[in-house]
């Protein structure tokens, strides 16, 4: 599999860009924290309200693995077609911070629960094949909240434990990325298969976390932590290529260091270089005996959904429609869902248009999701498009109603009288634009093609926009 | 299971005020006579007036308060004192340490909540080696607790506080915790009775870890009888502590007074160099004891015995390095005058808070568990215990238990092994083997040297406490170490 891999992936380039990434994702879809038994429903409650002795590392607390968290992850690791452990154990990584309640975390080191997968994202030349070294589980620590926002500026610190205990699942992937942009779409391939599972709803903030590691042919490498959105994610690499190239061009030396991404300024800075890197001293936890999960997996496979790739490739042999609206339906699940219940109804082409072209336009610029519309009203619409009752610009003009003021197609079709002119008053409309414009109509007549286009605007304001305009030209047309 | 007093304490005048163990029965019998108050009372009397520092804390007016409210079960209004390193909420926990000083538990441990269940009444929190480190109780915080049988002499540790408050007859009963053998060293010292449960019987949700490997929390009473009453509360499974097992059983069941038929094996190892001739001859009379009631004895051998120690001490003071990390004086506990940055506040609290052995042993264990020597000493020191296991479960296959000395000596003077830590480490050699196997073991009192007491240890198969039990029980009913006492002032 690596040797496979790396054949699939020269280098771009001779800058020899290397990108992997180390992902921090929440399983907050858990009812519990993965060693006690805390809500995490926390994020619109005060802080430290949703505490235990066990969250809160209280001396003599003891840590009891969330199964459902064991479950969760193995599903993960199977989506990303990872192998299962037979067995697998935590460790101890033992370090000081302020947020870290017991001095140590409990994440797993040497039997990581799951290993060696990968997963094929659209990159720079085509589709390619990241793999992911390992996904293993751990406990998120707590949260520091500074003072005026800034770790520099701020006079004290509070620390927030609602977060710690919260199963993460960290997914490392090997440097198989070659551009920000490849990183983006990983990151965002990975969020899309993570909704697919329902495992981590990744809207809630510090739901997924990156942490990039990027080197350049002839450098070391640097890692940049904590990075809070793909964006960011993009972002950062994007400084951290120019700024190591730079280095680089001058003849100077890319030191193996940490970085930190400052997202208000675009720019990373040097948080620690190697001789300050922690010696963790993992070592077996020994308050959660290992588990024994070789035959979870199985169990686990069943209950697998359809995942993002396979569903993008029905759409397109169910429903024949184009390749890139079937990524556009399925990037996100919700919105496959939708289009799902709406393509067995009407026509499924038509539907795919509508709702990937217009109606995702419209609810990304008014940054809201697919919940906001009623399968209902999109299949009543297309149904009208399709039986060329009413305009495309009509059925933008509803959708667009429809969000801003509500309604159903129904009543605003009746309200703005947006069915299609009868025969009878375009033609009456064609007549009298024709009589009462004679000299668009000579200059036409002269030569002149776009004077015709007057006319038309002239019948389509006296038809309230409802007239097809195609059809108002050929009747100008058919009467001079 | 009815509870009726021995002879050897019957004789004794029907006061409760005698100086003497004093027995559950007897308890039980006071506060039907009299009422569970008065009897808490009595005890809180003589705990506040006593010399040895086996208690150092006390809450009179809630142990008062529970004795007035007892409401059945059947330890129903006896006191009971509890090591310090197991959480009891809103009664400070301090593990003999100045780190946790002021540190009031929120929730009640495991083995609390079961004693409360039972009608126990908590009279106080008994004095320790800060952190459960060491075999004298002497690193404590609060001072060194005081053999009661002779107050120039260590009460054993780390538990020390526990054996000697029951030796004093302070209390009839009283929890401790055995990480290397800090249960039965102090039982040893003190003339007591203490087990050391296998790992996994008694849940630790609630003890502060020490060793978390290795410990297990471990029942002190004057006799046999009352400290299998005690162990039978407090065993059983609790899903808090995933390290626990399933299962209930009544040990009550094992006190049987009959060896016929028993096999003990006599492993050469545990009478090596240091093996004072007092304690050697009286473990060989109390296997010749339970020979003439039936048992039948055999040398047996346990090469790896040698290395336990090294590994011992190695584990216990890695796991000691990371358990111990929570202590940074942030949310409870210790807290200096001047906050700096982050580390250097972290370091200042912990410089002060920590005593001389318990840095030594983060120290050591930090070390040992560095990039580099990790292999060297920790993952090697695993692997000695995996052979010592084996040890046991080879010893164990044809015999039911083992005897050997508790300790290879009496209990020797305070300040006299402090200094040196690497002899006072030495003092374990017999005890830490089953800490490292996770076997059951006893120690109850087999004879006397110069006054003091001697220990004898039965150990045995994993999760067969009857066996051990039945063996202790019948050795006891056959002898009467047990029903002696030192003269309390």
């Amino acid at each position: 599999m690596p040797e496979e891999s790396l054949k699939l992936r020269p280098y771009q380039d001779e800058t020899g860009v290397m990108i992997g990434l180390e992902i921090h994702v929440q399983l907050n879809k858990l009812n519990t924290k993965i060693f006690c038994g805390c809500s995490l429903d926390y994020h619109d409650d005060g802080p430290n309200t949703h505490t235990c002795p066990v969250c809160l590392g209280l001396p003599g607390s003891l840590p009891v693995i969330n199964r459902k968290a064991v479950e969760y992850s193995i599903k993960v690791g199977l989506a990303l077609n990872c192998s299962i452990q037979e067995h697998t154990q935590f460790y101890r990584k033992n370090y000081y911070y302020p947020d870290l309640p017991k001095g140590f975390q409990i994440t797993q080191y040497d039997y990581p629960i799951t290993s060696n997968g990968n997963i094929m994202i659209e990159g720079e030349d085509g589709e390619v094949r990241i793999r992911i070294n390992r996904a293993h589980m751990e406990e998120d620590p707590g949260r520091l909240v500074h003072e005026g926002g800034s770790i520099e500026r701020s006079k004290y610190t509070f620390i927030d434990y609602n977060r710690s205990g919260v199963a993460l699942l960290e997914i490392v992937t090997e440097p198989d990325l070659r551009s920000p942009k490849e990183a983006r779409r990983f990151l965002d391939k990975l969020r899309n298969i993570l909704e697919y599972l329902d495992v981590s709803d990744t809207t809630l903030e510090g739901s997924m976390r990156v942490d990039a590691n990027i080197s350049l042919a002839g450098g070391s490498r640097a890692e940049v932590k904590n990075i809070s959105s793909h964006k960011g994610a993009e972002r950062a690499l994007l400084f951290e290529i120019v700024r190591q190239k730079n280095m680089l061009r001058r003849g100077g030396t890319v030191v193996q260091e940490t970085r930190h991404f400052d997202e208000a300024r675009g720019v990373t800075v040097s948080l620690r270089t190697k001789e300050e890197a922690h010696d963790y001293r993992y070592f077996p936890e020994a308050d959660l005996v290992p588990l024994r999960v070789a035959d979870w997996g199985p169990e686990i496979a069943k209950t697998l959904p359809e995942l993002p790739d396979a569903r993008r490739q029905r759409f397109i042999s169910t429903y024949h429609i184009t390749d890139d609206h079937a990524k556009s339906l399925t990037s996100e699940k919700k919105v496959a869902d939708f289009y799902e219940k709406v393509a067995g109804r009407v026509d499924p082409k038509l539907a795919a248009v509508w709702t990937a072209d217009v109606l995702k336009g419209e609810l990304n610029y008014r940054d809201i999701g697919i919940d906001a519309f009623k399968t209902e009203d999109i299949v009543q619409l297309v149904s009208l498009l399709s039986e060329d009752k009413i305009t495309e610009q009509s059925g933008i003009q509803i959708i667009r109603t429809i969000l801003n003021e509500g309604g159903s197609p129904d009543n605003i079709i009746e309200a703005e009288g947006l069915l299609k002119a009868e025969g009878d008053i375009v033609t009456n409309a064609v007549e009298e634009a024709i009589s009462e414009n004679p000299q668009p109509v000579a200059d036409y007549q002269n030569g002149k093609p776009e004077a015709l286009n007057f006319v038309v605007g002239q019948v389509m304001k006296k038809t309230k926009g409802r007239a097809d305009a195609k059809l108002v030209r050929e009747l100008i047309l058919q009467k001079i | 299971m009815p509870l009726k007093p021995r002879t050897a304490i019957s004789r004794l005048p029907g006061s409760y005020e005698v100086n003497a163990l004093i027995t559950v029965s007897q308890t039980l019998q006071a506060i039907q006579d009299s009422s569970a108050e008065e009897v808490v009372d009595k005890c809180l009397e003589r705990i506040e007036g006593s010399k040895y520092n086996a208690i150092i804390k006390v809450t009179r007016d809630e142990a008062l308060e529970a004795a007035r409210n007892v409401n059945g079960g059947p330890l129903a209004g006896v006191p009971i004192a509890i090591k310090d390193n197991i959480s009891t909420i809103g009664m400070e926990t301090t593990c003999g340490s100045r780190i946790l000083s002021g540190y009031i538990p929120p929730y009640d441990a495991h083995v609390i909540e079961r004693l409360k269940e039972a009608g126990a009444i908590i009279v106080g929190k008994a004095n320790m080696d800060e952190f459960a480190m060491g075999t004298s109780t002497e690193s404590s915080c609060y001072g060194p607790t005081l053999n009661p049988w002779e107050t120039e002499c260590v009460p054993g540790g780390s538990s020390g506080g526990s054996a000697a408050t029951v030796a004093a007859g302070e209390v009839p009963l009283a929890l401790g915790s055995d990480t290397g053998g800090s249960v039965r060293c102090p039982a040893s010292f003190c003339g007591v009775v203490g087990l050391k449960p296998t790992y996994g019987l008694i849940s630790r949700y609630g003890l502060i870890s020490y060793a978390n490997s290795l410990e297990q929390i471990g029942p002190i009473a004057s006799n046999v009888e009352d400290m299998t009453l005690l162990f039978n509360l407090i065993a059983g499974h609790d899903p808090r502590d995933s390290t626990s097992v399933p299962g209930e059983k009544d040990y009550t069941k094992a006190l049987v007074n009959d060896v016929k038929g028993l096999k003990i094996g006599v492993p050469k190892e545990y009478f090596g160099e240091g093996t004072e001739p007092a304690v050697e001859r009286s473990v060989w009379e109390a296997v010749h004891t339970l020979e003439s009631l039936g048992a039948s004895w055999k040398e047996v051998v346990m090469p790896h015995t040698k290395y336990a120690l090294a590994a011992y001490y190695v584990i216990a003071m890695s796991e000691a390095s990371s358990n111990l990390a929570r202590f940074d004086g942030m949310r409870y506990g210790l807290r200096l005058e001047k906050d700096h940055d982050w580390h250097t506040t972290y370091s200042e609290i912990r410089a002060a808070g920590f005593g001389e052995e318990v840095k030594r042993r983060i120290l050591l264990g930090t070390y040992a568990l560095s990039a580099g020597y990790m292999d060297k000493y920790y993952l090697k020191a695993l692997k000695v215990r995996t052979l010592v296991k084996q040890d046991f479960e080879r010893a164990l296959k044809d015999t039911d238990v083992l005897i050997a000395p508790t300790m290879p000596a009496p209990a020797f003077k305070l300040g006299e092994k402090i200094s040196d830590p690497l002899t006072l480490y030495l003092a374990d050699v017999n005890t830490v083997p089953i800490n490292l196997a996770g076997v059951p073991s006893i120690s109850l009192p087999c004879g006397f040297s110069d006054g003091l007491p001697i220990g004898l240890q039965i150990i045995g198969r994993h999760f067969d406490e009857e066996t051990v039990l039945r063996t202790a029980y019948t050795f006891e009913q056959n002898t009467d170490f047990h029903t002696r006492s030192p003269e309390v002032a």
